[in-house]
């Protein structure tokens, strides 16, 4: 699902009288905090189960027959690269510099689709070498976790999407630099999520 | 996921000069009427909505309990075919703990959270709402399976791969798979919810340290259920995937492991019943002090052996798989584990008890309920306890046992406890009270009944009757026992008609409660009876630990109890001034989001990708139209006159304050 701003109009209720919080963090960054601990659970369950059926599968293709190494690191790169992009993002929106925010939006967009896109290549080239989500347990798992993750993805381009489309509106000045913060924590996490899997998926030898 | 609302709540005063917003849909803007249900999205309307579709699905699923009971009441019963006892039972499950127990604490924490810290309303209002669609959508959806050729039939922990596909060709696990998995997205977003609220909302001077007990076990579960979701979330994923695309997980022809659903279970499991009877220690934590007119005894104790529970609930879960074979190493960790789980468990017992002790008792019905659900809930505490060893569990697993067992903690210790609550509440949330002398009479016979239900299980389980057989031969020995549970679950039937029967009538006879009938500790009873729609016409400031108590009474030199002596001058706080609150308006988009959940989850049970998309297209209508729309449209404005502690003595209940529009009428444009 996504999340994005609310209008103007609220905002500035907001700005006008400052409702202070027990904490003095505002509510959504601590929601968004607490739901990204929670998906640290769910990958954290999705990686655990591919850990468990590492090595089990009774039928190749095996993850050494079919990894193209190189090729998911340019990827890795790609999205660790989007990270600068959101961070670059956040600066010009506080800055008050609009049309750099709408830059570095898009710039982290277009390298989120870039990854996206490069997950289809090569879950399809995977698939003509013949794995597929029934193959074996290396399949089912290995297609569950990175899809998942790549859902994950797409829905932060698309959050990105409507924030590039809400400032086109107008809509989103210095105000709302919370949104976006808040939009990149949870591209941040999703990235951090990526080195994880990366990690435990493509470069620990089974 | 992460719904980004500001906070709702602007500061009183506040003269809103802001621009209209561009809904595509005219905004609801009535706060009364039958539609109004369905756009609110104040918390209290939103507890009052889950106690009482929560009370709904505890109807049906006691009904499916008597269909069970029926059918054992005698040896080869023929009421229920084998099949149709698998769906029943694993429903009667699946209701209790899903559709009962969790949202009727959720109801609880919805509505009086809250009140108890000095907020105005949740952190998130709209996704509270979307909270409760979620629920009763999943709700509905898992039982359209009945029509749609059949309910689950795995039990509610559904083991795989008995429930994969091979083994359960037919929709009836899909419902499960999908239907807890929409009930889990509820969950989760109400847990977000009042996280945020309890952590970020309470009132200046609310510390921690502060906080009514309630709200403590409230934050605890919420934390439990921010964490276990995800996990059973992974499960249903992977089983899911399984059963409609194929995958390997649970296949153990090609290596997939028999133990893996087990164990994600379990971990998500075990949390869970503490999900399940850690709300209900909040309300009898609230119940026992107010009737024994005693500060609870022992609060940090109560409160850090809740946080206990909390965490060591996570290191436990083993203790449902002693019969699965992990090896002795794992087998004896899971055990001592589970041993200790008891101690901060047994330390609230005793601090409740003390809390008794010593007090003048008035022994009201939630005070009966309340010390119905301690005396049960240490019979099914010690008899967990005896699971834990783990030789004499392997006697017990699977037997009747263990049926007792979890009934004596989720009816005798949760229900029990939500009864309490009910009774306790009542008053508050509608303004009157419940009928006590009807109350007193349900409670005898839900305590007796129950005992003749269940207790009999205990021995049954020993003498070797398993769970989940649906019918036994006339020669084992377990034909009288069985007979006495029978007609023990017709007299708690009858106890819960006599509930019913007391709301109506006490419904109709309309007693004024008055705003703090039972002389309560706790701030949700220094606002009026039933609040109003800003709880506070002024946000309370706390001063100490039952801050209401502190206000009414003062200790002597000696120690004596003695009131507050009047103050002179209380003439000009009388006349509080006008007060002009802000409060979010109602919205139909958390009741469009929640809708397509299920559209998504019969398009994949039925493999149509145009309704996949169709509920998807749904849900993100929802949630766009919902992230644009302001949360306060501008001009609604509710007036309020601040009346601090008027009292309540003519009978006449709160009249609703007058909703203004300023400006055009109903115009949102
Ligand atoms: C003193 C605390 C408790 C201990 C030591 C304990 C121990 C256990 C053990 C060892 C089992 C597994 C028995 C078996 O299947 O062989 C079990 C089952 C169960 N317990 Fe508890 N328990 C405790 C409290 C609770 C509470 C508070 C609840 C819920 C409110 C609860 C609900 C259940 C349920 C539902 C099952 C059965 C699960 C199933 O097989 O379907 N228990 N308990
Ligand atoms: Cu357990």
């Amino acid at each position: 699902m996504s999340a994005l701003a609310t209008s103007a109009a609220t905002t500035r209720t907001h700005e006008a009288t400052p409702h202070a919080t027990s904490t003095g963090l505002s509510n959504v960054k601590l929601a968004v905090w607490a739901f990204l601990a929670s998906e640290c659970l769910l990958f954290g369950a999705l990686i655990s189960t591919y850990l468990l059926y590492r090595g089990r599968s009774i039928v190749g293709p095996y993850p050494h027959q079919i990894y193209d190494i190189p090729y998911t690191s340019v990827s890795s790169f790609v999205l660790l690269m989007s990270s600068l992009t959101m961070v670059l993002a956040l600066a010009a929106v506080q800055r008050g510099d609009t049309r750099r925010m709408r830059v570095w939006l898009l710039a982290t967009a277009l390298l989120g689709m870039t990854f996206v896109g490069g997950q289809a290549y090569e879950f399809t080239s995977f698939v003509r070498q013949g794995l597929t989500l029934h193959t074996n347990l290396f399949g089912s798992s290995f297609f569950v976790l990175t899809g998942f993750h790549g859902a994950h993805v797409t829905i932060g381009i698309v959050m990105l999407l409507s924030l590039f489309g809400l400032s086109l509106r107008g809509k989103l000045g210095p105000e709302n630099a919370e949104t976006v913060e808040l939009i990149g924590l949870y591209w941040h996490f999703v990235d951090v999520v990526w080195i994880v899997i990366f990690t435990v998926v493509y470069l620990i030898p089974s | 996921m992460a719904i980004v609302e500001r906070e709702p709540i602007a500061e009183a005063t506040l003269v809103e000069t802001a621009a209209p917003s561009a809904a595509a849909l005219r905004r609801p803007h009535a706060t009364t009427g039958a539609w109004s249900w369905f756009t609110t999205i104040d918390h209290k309307k939103i507890g009052i909505l889950y106690g009482a579709t929560a009370f709904v699905f505890f109807i049906v699923g006691g009904l499916e309990a008597l269909l069970i009971r029926l059918q054992l009441a005698r040896p080869n019963g023929h009421v229920l075919s084998a099949e149709a006892y698998n769906q029943i039972f694993t429903m009667h499950g699946l209701t209790m703990i899903f559709l009962v127990v969790m949202p009727l604490s959720n109801g609880f924490a919805n509505y009086i959270v809250p009140l108890q810290i000095g907020a105005r309303d949740v952190a998130f209002p709209r996704l509270n709402a979307f909270g409760y669609w979620v629920f009763v959508i999943g709700g509905l959806f898992l039982y359209s399976s009945f029509l749609l050729g059949g309910a689950p039939n795995g039990g509610w922990f559904n083991y795989a791969p008995l429930s994969a596909h091979q083994f359960a060709p037919g929709h009836n696990i899909d419902f499960y798979v999908l239907g807890i998995q929409i009930l889990g997205i509820a969950s989760l977003t109400s847990a977000v919810n009042l996280i945020v609220t309890i952590i970020n909302m309470r009132a200046p001077g609310m510390s921690f340290m502060r906080m009514p007990v309630f709200t403590w076990m409230t934050l605890v579960v919420n934390f439990l259920l921010l964490f276990a979701m995800p996990v059973i979330a992974v499960a249903l994923v992977l089983l899911t995937f399984d059963r409609l695309f194929g995958t390997n997980f649970f296949n153990v022809s090609a290596g997939g492991d028999p133990l893996l659903w087990q164990h994600l279970f379990w971990l998500f499991g075990h949390p869970e019943v503490y999900i399940l009877i850690l709300p209900a220690m909040g309300v009898v934590s609230e119940v026992l002090p107010v009737f024994s007119r005693k500060p609870l005894f022992g609060y940090p104790f109560v409160v850090f052996s809740g946080i206990a529970i909390g965490f060591m609930g996570w290191g436990v879960w083993a203790h449902h798989m002693f019969a699965a074979g992990l090896g002795p190493v794992a087998t004896s960790g899971f055990a001592i584990s589970t041993m200790l789980i008891a101690v901060p468990t047994g330390v609230k017992i005793f601090n409740w008890l003390a809390t008794i002790a010593g007090g003048s008792v008035r022994a009201k019905t939630p005070f009966l309920m309340a010390v119905g659900f301690v005396t049960m809930f240490v019979i099914g505490g010690l008899s967990g306890v005896t699971h834990s060893i783990v030789p004499a569990d392997t006697q017990q697993t699977d037997t009747y046992y263990i049926v007792a067992h979890f009934h004596y903690v989720l009816f005798g210790g949760s229900m029990f406890g939500l009864f309490a609550g009910f009774y306790y509440w009542w008053p508050k949330v509608f303004g009157y009270s419940l009928n006590d002398r009807i109350g007193k009479v349900q409670f005898w016979l839900m305590l007796i009944g129950f005992n003749a239900t269940f207790g009999p299980m205990h021995i049954l389980g020993l003498q070797g009757m398993p769970r989940r057989i649906y019918r036994y031969a006339p020669g084992m020995g377990w034909s009288t026992w069985n007979f006495i549970e029978t007609i023990g679950a017709f007299i708690i039937a009858f106890s819960v008609f006599l509930f019913i029967v007391n709301v109506w009538r006490s419904k109709r006879a309309q007693v004024a409660a008055g705003d703090d009938p039972w002389d309560a500790r706790t701030l949700e009873w220094a606002t009026s009876s039933p609040p109003p729609p800003y709880n506070f016409a002024e946000i309370p400031v706390v001063h100490s630990r039952d801050d209401l108590w502190r206000r009414k009474y003062v200790e002597d030199e000696d120690g004596k109890v003695m009131p507050v002596p009047p103050v002179a001058s209380t003439e000009e706080d009388q006349e509080a001034g006008e007060v002009h609150v802000h409060m979010p308006s109602p919205s139909y988009f958390p009741l469009v989001a929640a809708l397509g959940l299920p559209i998504i989850g019969y398009g994949l049970i039925y493999h149509l990708i145009w309704v996949d998309v169709i509920g998807l297209l749904v849900l993100l209508t929802g949630v766009y139209a919902w992230a644009l729309e302001p949360p306060t449209e501008p001009e609604v404005e509710i007036e309020a006159h601040g009346e601090p502690d008027h009292p309540d003595g003519d009978g006449e209940p709160e009249p609703v304050p007058a909703l203004t529009a300023g400006g055009t009428e109903g115009g949102s444009e």
